[in-house]
This record gives C-alpha cells, sequence and structure tokens, in this order.
C-alpha cells in the first residue's frame, strides 16, 4: 500500500478524492489554508470544480447548489468562517442536502484570540449555531490517518443519512504531518440520488425535480405536509444515533477516568500510558463522534468503578464537559483541564502530558486511589 | 421571415396546477412566470434549464414552471446557481428569480460577487420597490418620497437613494448583458421578453453573467388599485428606472 508523508489538512483533499468528490467551494482562513489550496492546485486539473467564494456564506450556498446536484462536494473553514455558516448548514439539513464540512479549529474564544491552535468549537459544531433546530455528526480525528479515513466515512454517512457531516479538526491536527496509507475504505452500496437536479432532461422519468429546504411547500414529494417532514426528520435523527464511535481502554478497576478528542486526546493518551505504566489504574475514552456523543461509554466506564471523570480540551470554560455530565448523570465528579494548563501563556501554548500527569496525580491524591 | 408569438392560451411549460399559490389581485409576478416559461420553451432549453429562487413572493415564480428548481435561503440563490452551475461543468443553463430585496439587499454580496466572478449563469430581479412579502417595508429601490411601512412619512436622503442595479453592474467586466424592462403595455411586455431571451442565449454561448431587471407592480402594499399601480409605474417608477438595454458586449 502506498505511503504519503503529508499534513492533516491535506489529508482531507486526499481523502475527498478517494471518496469521489467533485466539488470544493471555500474561502481563505488560518488554519485550512492547506485544505483549500490543495483543491486549488489538484482539482481544476482533474477536470473537477474548485471555486474560491466571496465569502463563507457564499462557500456554502454554493454547496447547497453542489449538492442539490447530486455531487460529492465538500467544504473547508475554521472558527470565523463556521460562524458564517450555520445559516447556510441549518438549511442544507432541511433541504436534506449531502454534504461535508471540515472545521478546523483555532483560537479566538473571548480571551484568547488567536489564529493558533484551541477546541473552542466543540459546540458550536455539536449543537449547530443556524436556526430552527437540526443535528449534523461531528467525527473528530486524531492523527493525519484517521483524518484521511473519517473524511471518507464523513462522505458515505452524509449520503446515507441526506445530512451535512462535520469533520471537527483542530490547527494541530490540520499541520501535524504524519505518513498516511492511501487507503480507499470501502462501505455499503448506496441509493441512486433520484431526487437531484439535473435538468429536467438527464432525469430517468424526464419529469422535474423540486429541491427546497422549506417543507410546507406543496408538491414536495414525499412530504405532504410540514409534519410528515417533521416527523421523517425525528426518525432520521434517532437513526444518526445509531452512527455513535468512540475509543476506549478496556482495564478494569479504573478510579479515574480521562476524556479527550483530537490534539488533547493525543497528549492524554501518553499521559494515561505514563500512569499506567506507574501502576495507577486510570481509563481513557477518545470519543470518535462528538455528535452522537458516546454515552454508554461513559457509563460503562462508571459500571467498571470509575469515581472521577477529568475532561482535557484546550479551551477557557469546557465544552465536552457538558456531555460527559450529562452522561455521567451526577454518578461521578467531573474535571476539566483547559487553556490555563498551557505551557506557555501564549496563543503557541499547548497542554503538555506532564501536566496532565501531574493533574492525574493530583486528583487520585484527593481521595479515591 | 414569420416569428410565431403565442398570443392565447398558456404556456407548454407553464403548469398553473402544480404547486401554485395565490397571488394578490393586480401582481404582475403570473406575467413573469408565463414569459420565463415561453422564453425557455422557444429557447429549447427545457431539458437542461435549471431555475433557482431566493426567499419572497418571486419564490412561488419557478413552482409552475415545469423545469428542475432549486430554492434557496433569502438572499442566496447567486450562490447556489453558482454551486449548481459548476458542479454539473457548465452544462445546464441556470437563472434565478430574485426580488430587489433579496437580490441587491441581503443577496448583494453573493450577487457581486457572481458578476465579479463572470459566472456563466443569469439573474432576473424584480423589482416592486419594497418589500412585498413582509407587508411593504422600504427595499434598496424604494423611490424618493414614496411611503412605506418603515418610512411612514415617505423615503428621505436619510434612508439613503434608490440602486440602480443594472447601471451599477454594467460596469463589471463578468457581466456580458444588463437590461431593465417593465410590464405595463403589450410593447414593455415584448421588450421585456426580448430582453430575458438574449439574457439566456448569452449564457448559452458563454459569454458571462447575464442581467435582467424587470419593474412590477405591487398593488396590494402600494396601496393602489392594480390599474392606478401600473400608471405609477409608468409616470413615477420609469423616471428613477429607465427602461432598456445599459450593457450588451454583442453591441461594443
Amino acid at each position: 500500500m502506498e505511503k504519503i508523508f503529508i499534513q492533516g489538512n491535506e489529508a482531507v483533499g486526499e481523502a475527498a478524492l478517494a471518496a469521489g468528490c467533485h466539488a470544493f467551494f471555500g474561502y481563505p482562513i488560518t488554519p485550512q489554508n492547506e485544505t483549500f489550496e490543495w483543491f486549488a492546485q489538484k482539482f481544476p486539473k482533474m477536470g473537477r470544480t474548485f471555486v474560491q467564494a466571496q465569502s463563507e456564506v457564499g462557500a456554502i450556498n454554493m454547496v447547497y447548489g453542489a449538492a442539490a446536484t447530486g455531487k460529492r462536494v465538500i467544504t473547508s473553514t475554521s472558527g470565523p468562517g463556521w460562524g458564517l455558516m450555520q445559516e447556510g448548514i441549518a438549511n442544507l439539513c432541511a433541504g436534506e442536502l449531502p454534504c461535508v464540512i471540515a472545521l478546523v479549529q483555532r483560537g479566538g474564544t473571548p480571551g484568547a484570540p488567536s489564529v493558533q491552535h484551541a477546541q473552542a468549537d466543540y459546540l458550536s459544531a455539536t449543537r449547530g449555531g443556524g436556526g430552527s433546530g437540526y443535528r449534523n455528526i461531528v467525527l473528530a480525528p486524531a492523527s493525519v490517518q484517521e483524518t484521511y479515513d473519517l473524511v471518507q466515512l464523513a462522505f458515505y454517512l452524509a449520503d446515507k443519512y441526506r445530512n451535512p457531516v462535520i469533520l471537527l479538526s483542530d490547527a494541530l491536527i490540520g499541520h501535524l504531518m504524519e505518513p498516511l496509507e492511501l487507503r480507499t475504505l470501502n462501505f455499503d452500496s448506496l441509493p441512486e440520488k433520484e431526487w437531484a437536479v439535473r435538468g429536467k432532461g438527464k432525469q430517468n422519468d424526464k419529469k422535474r425535480r423540486y429541491v427546497t429546504f422549506a417543507a410546507v411547500v406543496q408538491g414536495r414529494e414525499p412530504y405532504p405536509t410540514m409534519m410528515s417532514f417533521a416527523k421523517h426528520w425525528y426518525d432520521k435523527v434517532e437513526k444518526m444515533k445509531s452512527e455513535v464511535r468512540a475509543e476506549m481502554t478496556q482495564q478494569d478497576d479504573c478510579k479515574l477516568w480521562i476524556v479527550a478528542y483530537g490534539y488533547t486526546s493525543r497528549v492524554s493518551k501518553e499521559a494515561v500510558n505514563e500512569a499506567c505504566a506507574q501502576g495507577l489504574g486510570v481509563g481513557f475514552i477518545r470519543p470518535i463522534t462528538l455528535w452522537p456523543f458516546p454515552e454508554k461509554a461513559i457509563s460503562e466506564a462508571i459500571e467498571k468503578g470509575a469515581k472521577k471523570f477529568l475532561v482535557v480540551e484546550d479551551n477557557i470554560e469546557g465544552q465536552m464537559v457538558e456531555d460527559v455530565n450529562a452522561a455521567v448523570q451526577g454518578k461521578a465528579d467531573v474535571h476539566h483541564l483547559g487553556l490555563f494548563a498551557r505551557h506557555l501563556p501564549t496563543p503557541a501554548g499547548m497542554i503538555l502530558p506532564h501536566r496532565i500527569s501531574e493533574e492525574i496525580n493530583r486528583l487520585l491524591q484527593k481521595g479515591d486511589k | 421571415m414569420i416569428q410565431k408569438v403565442l398570443v392565447s392560451g398558456n404556456p407548454r411549460l407553464w403548469n398553473r396546477n402544480v404547486g401554485r399559490y395565490p397571488y394578490c389581485p393586480g401582481c404582475q409576478h403570473p406575467l413573469m412566470e408565463r414569459l420565463l416559461a415561453e422564453a425557455i420553451d422557444e429557447l429549447g432549453i427545457e431539458d437542461r434549464a435549471i431555475g433557482v429562487t431566493g426567499v419572497g413572493c418571486h419564490a412561488r415564480l419557478c413552482m409552475p414552471l415545469d423545469i428542475d428548481v432549486v430554492q434557496v435561503i433569502h438572499g442566496r440563490a447567486a450562490d447556489a446557481a453558482t454551486g449548481i452551475k459548476h458542479a454539473l461543468d457548465g452544462e445546464p443553463i441556470v437563472f434565478t428569480i430574485q426580488g430587489d430585496g433579496d437580490c441587491a439587499s441581503i443577496g448583494s454580496e453573493g450577487f457581486l460577487g457572481a458578476c465579479h466572478r463572470c459566472e456563466r449563469i443569469s439573474i432576473f430581479m424584480l423589482n416592486n420597490t419594497n418589500y412585498g412579502t413582509t407587508g411593504g417595508q422600504m427595499g434598496p429601490t424604494t423611490l424618493m418620497g414614496q411611503k412605506t411601512t418603515s418610512t411612514p412619512e415617505g423615503r428621505t436622503p436619510s434612508h439613503g437613494y434608490p440602486l440602480h442595479v443594472p447601471e451599477l453592474v454594467a460596469t463589471m467586466r463578468g457581466v456580458c448583458y444588463a437590461a431593465r424592462g417593465a410590464l405595463t403595455t403589450p410593447a414593455q411586455y415584448q421588450q421585456t421578453r426580448k430582453f430575458i431571451k438574449k439574457a439566456l442565449q448569452k449564457q448559452m454561448d458563454d459569454l458571462g453573467m447575464t442581467f435582467v431587471e424587470v419593474l412590477v407592480a405591487c398593488p396590494a402594499n402600494w396601496r393602489m388599485k392594480p390599474v392606478d399601480s401600473l400608471k405609477w409605474i409608468q409616470e413615477e417608477v420609469i423616471k428613477e428606472f429607465p427602461l432598456g438595454e445599459i450593457k450588451d458586449v454583442d453591441k461594443t
């Protein structure tokens, strides 16, 4: 199998190619520029589409149009651009249009304005910022290879559920260079997109198609009323919840469990391995889907005797902490190690393994060992 | 050569039973429906025409047209049309129907971006000098002195001035055709029909972005009788927004 040395942001492009993606629409923003430039340099030469939009608002609505044609389509962005895309994403959901959106997180939260790294968009990515209530599957890679694999999975899930799928990366995973095995993943076959617009002449039945985000529009088959679409949407969200994925260590007798995704999961794993080498029982959960959140992994840890959870995510107040708290249901203590634990008080500061080890020792000394 | 003109009956591509919403009495949007149905039929592009609508009264306009249609959120029709045109490798003939607010106010960013990038799409902007769907507020094309629900004393310089959209986009190299028509007389109807066909033809010839503004009556929100609203267009609106071709690359 061919291996190349490549960074996470470029792996997004390689994966899109492997998944048969036809079009990219985007706008320059740090720290996702390598993705944007990969498409600019590769796609036009392959007879595929690359368009530099006038803004992220434009990009996401170009995605809407392109997705309506049934072609596989992707865009990528970072925090502020993600903010601009919210309205469009809500309506991609309402229009049931499949697409993939890579969100490479950066700083920019109040108090830490920065184009450098952070994990500040968890809540925005998992809850969504557009109107009217909707859900997206959110996949969080922790390596270049996983970025490559999850983007392919994202295209499959988007088509399977006719819904946008978010890849939540961060500046460190995006800029990390690692060997990548170019393995094209095989998924179950999907039905023809007979709903897509192509021009009436290209439809098998020569009948017109009408793609809209407005469920109440008369004649939007197969939903005769708003309520019938609402019921369909509800059922779809229930089915999407079955796509939950997580990595979890399998040792028993761990009083303390670390929960982390993205770059902090890489760092946390090192601290966990060190603790285990010292004979301290520390468990580790890495959610791969952030929505649906792997609540069962948390309750399994509690069944195995977890008394404390430490959520390591590089932001100010803790965002994934909310989902961990909801899953813990008051049966254990939940702690957060975040931005204030960085090794430097600058935007370039990181949460390093020794700092997590310190926190592990502190939490194990206080009470349960 | 004798040109065949349909003088009675409904155009072939105009299915009035499909998803049709009632318009207000005296509204001129159905005329635009008819014009488009005729133009698409006469150009022989029904198999590859894709209509894109925004949000507003004009969003109903593509429903009875027997072609593929995509409806997008308020102001984003030019962006979606761009996505469709590129994703299908330039094959379809893509046009948008937008109101003055949808195109030139909330949608100005996407609209000007598309002009600027020389997207091979056609934009048809219906100008009724107000926001019709929401009850008649000031739009970007509201005339000076015109009373709306958000300019109860009439539009004054403190609200800014009416926007001349075809004149604006005519300055951009990506735009190959810009024109303004109206529908208050049979002669104007035929002239507007010529503009629309020309705009679509130039897209078929892959020349660049084409833009046509059409002045339409909104009697309900203008608080006028339908006949009076046509008179008002003839006497006042056309004075501010003169009819004709503002740019045609084939003529320069």
